[in-house]
């Protein structure tokens, strides 16, 4: 098949675009009804992130003239496209094509919506916008160190770039370990609550999404979900234990991230916020040594074999 | 298009966010409205969700008998909201200032400045009554949404002079707004 179809493909329909939103609705209804489940209550309609989308998609937005409104309108767009590429990049169907170094494609796109997140707090000229923008600068500081060099650990020790190859490869202790630091990194990444610092709602409104309202509003929470199915995605491509079998696969897949997002939203309902010292000392201190240990005894392992 | 319309009207009535100002209120009315939210009365099975900023709401909650501290920053935080959007008036001091009529440190009641959709009377209102104001409110906007084009001036928030003359609410006021009362 031609190469340009089936890269369409993967990004608009499978496991891109199409597939995706559906199953970034799904991630954001289950962290809500997780949450509310483990506060004692019932929670939100299974429809309910479909609702909220739709509705916002019909609200008025506040006139935004000049550069700065346009910056603001563009920011959630090339959020919500750099993650729904990165969802694109993901291996779900065994042997479905991927080249060298699309892990750090993925990376890369999986980091845009952070930093549009930044821009889009300091361009709108709020006041809780820019504290909220210093707060997930600092935090994005803090926990990528840690997420980076718990993915290089993993492709150290096997030796190779690429997710498929990294699906299809059996797991080493060392890649568990790098598999543990992610998970660390993750609810930083998806903004959850130990370290959901950057919109805290409490403090700072809504922090760089203060000024956001109706579609923009609409595709930031669109981005978030996207967020949501590519780094579980990620940490579940690399879980998954190898099958040949197709739909096997997918279960196995859908089964672990489904299982990465329980995980993630009883954690974040049975913390409460951190400080943002104590958020860049828990990964600078604590959590930073263990991903240069990992990393250390990959590159030991791999230069000893 | 009609599938479109009716889509939206139902996404509207089902996913009402709010924002709560509190307007001189005593935090009676506060507290109710967030024990509305806690595991025994549960709002968020309606869709519910507080929100920090008033540009992401839908329904605008105002408690207190409006002082003239709070008399501009209702008008302006009205304006901040973005359209369709509607005002639940909780408790009965936004609605006739309740005990401190007739204070001279007031500007109440909270219809002379905002159009008001529905008020939940009482002092304070019980959660449940709360909640039925909030699932009324969300069908009069469902209702109305795409029927009424608002023109209402949006202020930013950093910017804290209050609405343009008060215009969006002059302007909201001739257009017929349902007024309902909510027994508690």
């Amino acid at each position: 098949m031609n190469p340009l179809i089936t890269s369409l493909a993967r990004l608009l329909i499978f496991p891109g675009l199409l597939c995706a939103v559906p199953a970034a609705w799904f991630f954001l209804w289950v962290e809500r009804k997780a949450v509310a489940r483990m506060q004692g209550r019932i929670g939100p309609p299974f429809m309910q992130p479909f609702f909220d989308f739709i509705k916002l998609m019909g609200k008025t937005t506040p006139p935004r003239n000049g550069i700065a409104g346009l910056l603001m309108r563009a920011w959630p767009l090339i959020a919500v496209s750099s993650a729904a590429g990165a969802v694109g990049l993901l291996p779900v169907l065994p042997a479905s094509g991927g080249f060298q170094g699309d892990l750090i494609l993925l990376l890369a796109l999986l980091e845009l919506p952070s930093m549009c997140i930044i821009a889009a707090g300091f361009s709108s000229g709020s006041i809780f916008g820019e504290i909220g923008s210093a707060r997930e600068a600092v935090l994005s500081v803090s926990y990528n160190i840690v997420f980076l060099l718990a993915i290089l650990s993993i492709a150290a020790s096997q030796h190779t770039f690429s997710l498929e190859a990294l699906a299809q490869l059996p797991s080493s202790p060392l890649r568990w370990l790098g598999i543990l630091a992610l998970l660390v990194c993750l609810p930083a990444k998806l903004h959850l609550n130990p370290f959901s610092l950057p919109n805290a709602e409490q403090e700072i409104y809504s922090g760089p999404m203060t000024e956001y309202a109706g579609p923009e509003l609409a595709m930031w929470e669109l981005s978030h979900g996207l967020e949501w199915v590519a780094a579980v995605g990620l940490v579940a491509t690399l879980v998954a234990p190898a099958v040949a079998a197709g739909w096997l696969a997918i279960l196995i897949f859908i089964a672990i991230s489904f299982a990465i997002v329980l995980l993630l939203s009883v954690v974040a309902s049975a913390t409460a916020r951190l400080q943002i010292d104590t958020t860049v000392r828990f990964y600078w201190q604590c959590t930073l040594i263990f991903a240069v240990l990992a990393v250390a005894a990959a590159l030991f392992v791999r230069f000893k074999a | 298009m009609k599938l479109w319309n009716k889509l939206m009207c139902y996404s509207r009535q089902h996913s009402p966010w709010l924002f709560h100002m509190n307007s001189g209120s005593c935090n009676g009315c506060d507290i109710e409205i967030v024990a509305s939210l806690s595991p025994r009365y549960d709002a968020e099975q309606l869709g519910v969700r507080l929100e920090g900023s008033p540009r992401h709401a839908d329904i605008l909650l105002v408690t207190g008998p409006v002082t003239h501290n709070a008399a501009a920053a209702i008008r302006t935080v009205y304006g901040q909201v973005c359209g369709p959007k509607a005002v639940v008036a909780i408790g009965s001091c936004p609605a006739t200032t309740n005990v401190f009529i007739e204070s001279r440190t007031l500007e109440g009641p909270l219809d002379k400045h905002i159009p008001v959709d529905v008020f939940v009377p009482g002092c304070p209102p019980r959660p449940d009554a709360i909640i039925l104001g909030v699932a009324k409110a969300a069908e009069i906007l469902a209702a109305r949404g795409n029927k009424l084009p608002e023109e209402s001036v949006m202020v930013p928030i950093a910017d804290s002079a209050c609405c343009k003359d008060g215009c969006a609410c002059e302007a909201k006021k001739e257009s017929e707004v349902k007024t309902e009362g909510v027994q508690a």
